[in-house]
């Protein structure tokens, strides 16, 4: 018994009201998110030419290859839910599993990433980057924000998404009680669509 | 209260084969068309081609096509809710 | 709607005699039921409405005279911004909703409890940690906040007091608000009673569902702009900083996307709880069902679009301006919907004015004067010479104070038999509201017309010629914490010594009459089948 007020212990198993909960937790992610992209797209409209001047600096290669990684993942998100439902649990758990290692490369590119950018004195409040013109400060500004709070989200959805293969393991997530397991794989596309946007948005800025 | 999940109303493994391929495929195509330099629309092709990958993950991957009505009209609420937020900045940014 | 089929759980334990797993305090802070945790937040609100309260007192003290009088300036800038801090972000945006709304959400649509019970647990431990680090940020770091409740940038990231953790308090307390908020929408979704459609639920859930929408896509906002400022503390990242191509305008835009909708947030459960105080004591189904449940979600959206009028002396563009100017007439007409559709309410009602009901009519008062003088602050040209003045802060104290805080004292008067099972002293009830409306009016309205007459706002002195309004005004504040402090003493002398209340002690229709006061612990032995319209009154 876990509710200390005791409730009857009826199984409150509604799926659809945990999913609602779900997307609008997912909305209020969105549009977290949303502010940054205003503040985004007002100052690219503002310094077009800074902006583009800061993006050559990035690694498109890289990039792109995160992008791939994070495609990947979420396709073995989506694919561990249905292997589930099938009955694979062993199958589902290797899914899951595997989106946790394409999680950390994802997060292991971005170190090598950032830590290649600070190493050449890129980083906000740096000598070399308030030498530059305004328009630069304000793009590597945002890269850093944006690209680290969305690491930061990768990070806790890999923790979910540890916590649900020990459920799994468990068989506290089930063929019949999966809705943990969906609303995880929610999150974890949302920080893929996330990351849809902010590929070309710093990367690919012509 | 337990509802019944019917397996027909999601896709199978096949079709989240072919959506992951989609995506990389758009992936390919939003790079080359940076590296074209389309001037002012580099910004329009970028936008619209990641929106059709994060429909597609939004519709296959989330489900989102398969759920109820009302999950739709939500998330069209909040996606028209964000458009006006930076819309309506803007009507200050362009003008001033 | 049905009106004996519940009849039969009078002789259930209610929930207070419940005897659960804990004891104590701990039966409370670990409960999960709804209406514990309304009644955790009702307890937590008040405590620091008390602080707020004496925080605006002593500001008023200050201003008794000019010159100096009992505090330094740097104290009086500090105290005017916990004033603001703890009204707004600790009281008034999770007020109705967290404390009437837990508690009689569920009651009112015929549930046994809010979706995310578990949920709704966490959210006021978010709220307890926010107030928290509210309080930790005065005695740590540079020092008390001296930025305003607004934290505008480049102020805000300037100063060497401890705005950081202020900053993150509001952050935390803003997640639980949205926590809130989707726990609110998800239960009205999921669980209303069999045969409650959309248009048989009660207006105050209805308010609270426009206001759950707000809290859902407008507080992550403010939850981005305030954690941007930390990293521009930490890391000068530049994004609002003037000095690194940073626009500080943008922090204003950002702020005040959700500070606006935030204000609905607390007016709507306030016109909710009028929505249904209106129809019980006027004895009449409420005029215009339809048109006050929509008009709450076309405040709720169209609200959402009228931000920048917060901002037209920033600097922002003209064309802006008059975009501006104009949604926020336009947000007025909801508004007055509502307004037409409560005093018609009464048209031949045989009215009966117990506190609850004065509370109301308090309310649609001052509320009115509230909204108008809004008006002439959303007339660009207007705005010009009142931004920033006395006149603003009469006019957001008549809304917001006037408005959702009579609104809430309304409420509490109504629905606290229904909480403790015992009533309050009606005749002490009426003297304390006297004075408390009569303290209001002396302690705001004189802002009114200081504030035209050129005095700004947040100033810690003032020429001699405004000395007497200001006198006035602090003798009504006075007055004011006299009426507040009768009434909560009255109130908290009903729940020991209060007679008993029966189940309808009112005479009301919705769901929540219909169980014995105070509820049982899953508030229905069985889930209530709906049959018609929340208001609808049978001949007896």
């Amino acid at each position: 018994m876990q509710e200390s007020s005791g409730h009857a212990m009826e199984k409150h198993v509604d799926y659809t009201g945990s999913k609602i909960g779900m997307w609008l937790f997912l909305f209020t992610e969105l549009i977290l998110f949303g502010g940054m992209f205003l503040l985004y797209s007002v100052y690219r409209y503002k310094h077009p030419q800074e902006f583009h001047a800061g993006a050559v600096e990035l690694d498109v290669v890289l990039g792109a290859f995160n992008t791939v990684i994070l495609l990947t993942s979420s396709m073995t998100m989506a694919l561990s839910i249905l292997a589930l439902r099938k009955g694979n649990k062993k199958l589902s758990l290797i899914l899951q599993l595997a989106t946790i290692g394409l999680g950390l490369l994802f997060l292991v590119n971005k170190y090598f990433e950032w830590g290649a950018k600070i190493h050449h004195g890129l980083y906000p409040g740096s000598e070399q980057i308030l030498q530059r013109g305004k328009g630069e400060i304000l793009f590597f500004g945002l890269y850093y924000t944006m690209t680290g709070l969305h690491g930061l989200h990768v990070l806790i959805g890999l923790a979910v998404i540890g916590f649900t293969v020990y459920m799994t393991q468990r068989e506290r997530i089930t063929a019949e009680d999966f809705v943990i397991l969906e609303n995880t794989g929610l999150y974890w596309h949302l920080v893929d669509i996330i990351w849809i946007y902010l590929f070309p948005l710093f990367y690919l800025i012509t | 209260m337990a509802e019944k999940h019917t397996e027909e109303h999601t896709a199978g493994y096949g079709t989240y084969f072919y959506v992951w391929i989609t995506l990389l495929l758009f992936t390919v195509i939003t790079v080359v068309v940076s590296l074209m330099h389309l001037g002012n629309l580099s910004i329009l092709t970028a936008l619209v081609i990641a929106s059709i990958k994060a429909l597609l993950v939004l519709a296959i991957f989330m489900h989102l096509k398969y759920e109820k009505m009302v999950f739709k009209v939500m998330f069209f609420v909040a996606i028209i809710t964000l458009t006006i937020f930076i819309g309506m900045t803007f009507i200050d940014v362009l003008y001033r | 709607m049905s009106e004996n089929e519940i009849a039969g759980t009078a002789h259930q334990e209610s929930y207070l005699d419940y005897r659960g797993k804990y004891k104590g305090i701990l039966s409370w802070i670990l409960s999960t039921d709804h209406k514990r945790i309304g009644i955790l937040y009702m307890v937590s609100l008040f405590s620091f409405f008390l602080v707020g309260m004496c925080l605006g007192l002593a500001m008023r003290f200050e201003l008794v005279s000019p010159g100096r009088t009992i505090m330094s300036p740097q104290t009086y800038n500090s105290i005017f911004t916990l004033h603001g801090v703890i009204m707004i972000f600790l009281f008034i945006i999770p007020g109705i909703p967290a404390a009437l709304g837990n508690f009689f959400l569920p009651l009112q649509i015929g549930a046994k409890d809010v979706a995310f019970p578990r949920l709704n647990l966490l959210s006021w431990y978010l709220y307890m940690a926010g107030a928290l680090l509210a309080v930790l940020s005065l005695f740590t770091g540079g020092g008390p906040p001296d930025t305003g409740w607004t934290f505008y940038a480049p102020y805000s990231i300037e100063t060497g007091t401890n705005v950081p953790l202020a900053v993150f308090a509001a952050f935390v307390i803003g997640f639980s608000s949205i926590l809130t908020g989707l726990n609110f929408v998800t239960t009205m979704h999921r669980l209303r009673a069999p045969g409650m459609g959309w248009m048989r639920m009660p207006l105050f859930p209805w308010s609270l569902y426009a206001t759950g929408w707000v809290q859902i896509l407008a507080t992550p906002v403010i939850g981005i702009t305030l954690l941007l400022v930390i990293i521009e503390r930490f890391f000068g990242i530049g994004v609002f900083d003037p000095a690194k191509g940073g626009d500080p305008i943008l922090y204003q835009h950002l702020f005040w996307i959700y500070s606006h909708p935030a204000v609905y947030v607390m007016i709507l459960p306030a016109m909710g709880v009028v929505s249904e105080i209106i129809p019980t004591f006027a004895r009449r189904t409420i005029f215009g069902y339809k048109a006050i449940a929509f008009s709450s979600v076309a405040i709720a959206s169209v609200g959402s679009l009228v931000w920048a009028h917060h901002m037209f002396t920033s600097g922002m563009s003209d064309f802006a301006r008059v975009v501006f100017s104009l949604l926020t007439f336009i947000v007025a007409v909801p508004s007055g919907i509502k307004v037409f559709n409560w005093v018609a309410t009464f048209y031949k009602g045989s009215v009966k004015t117990d506190a609850p009901l004065l509370y109301i009519l308090a309310f649609i008062f001052l509320f009115s004067i509230g909204g108008f003088t809004g008006l002439m602050n959303s007339a660009l040209a207007l705005n010009l010479h009142i931004h920033d003045t006395y006149f603003i802060v009469a006019h957001f104290h008549y809304v917001m104070f006037g408005g959702t805080a009579f609104a809430f004292f309304g409420g509490l008067h109504y629905w606290l038999p229904k909480m403790s099972g015992k009533m309050y002293d009606e005749r002490k009830a009426k003297i304390a509201w006297l004075f408390v409306f009569t303290g209001f009016n002396l302690l705001y309205f004189p802002m009114f017309i200081i504030g035209y007459l050129g005095m700004p706002r947040r100033y810690y002195d003032y020429p001699p010629k405004f000395h007497n309004l200001n006198l006035t005004s602090t003798i009504g504040s006075w007055i004011l914490a006299t009426g507040l402090i009768l009434m909560f003493t009255n109130l908290i002398l009903s729940l020991y010594r209060g007679q008993k209340a029966g189940s309808n002690p009112w005479g009301g229709t919705t769901l929540e009459w219909h169980t014995p006061s105070p509820p049982p612990l899953e508030n229905f032995d069985e889930i209530p089948h709906v049959t018609g319209g929340p208001y609808k009154r049978t001949k007896e």
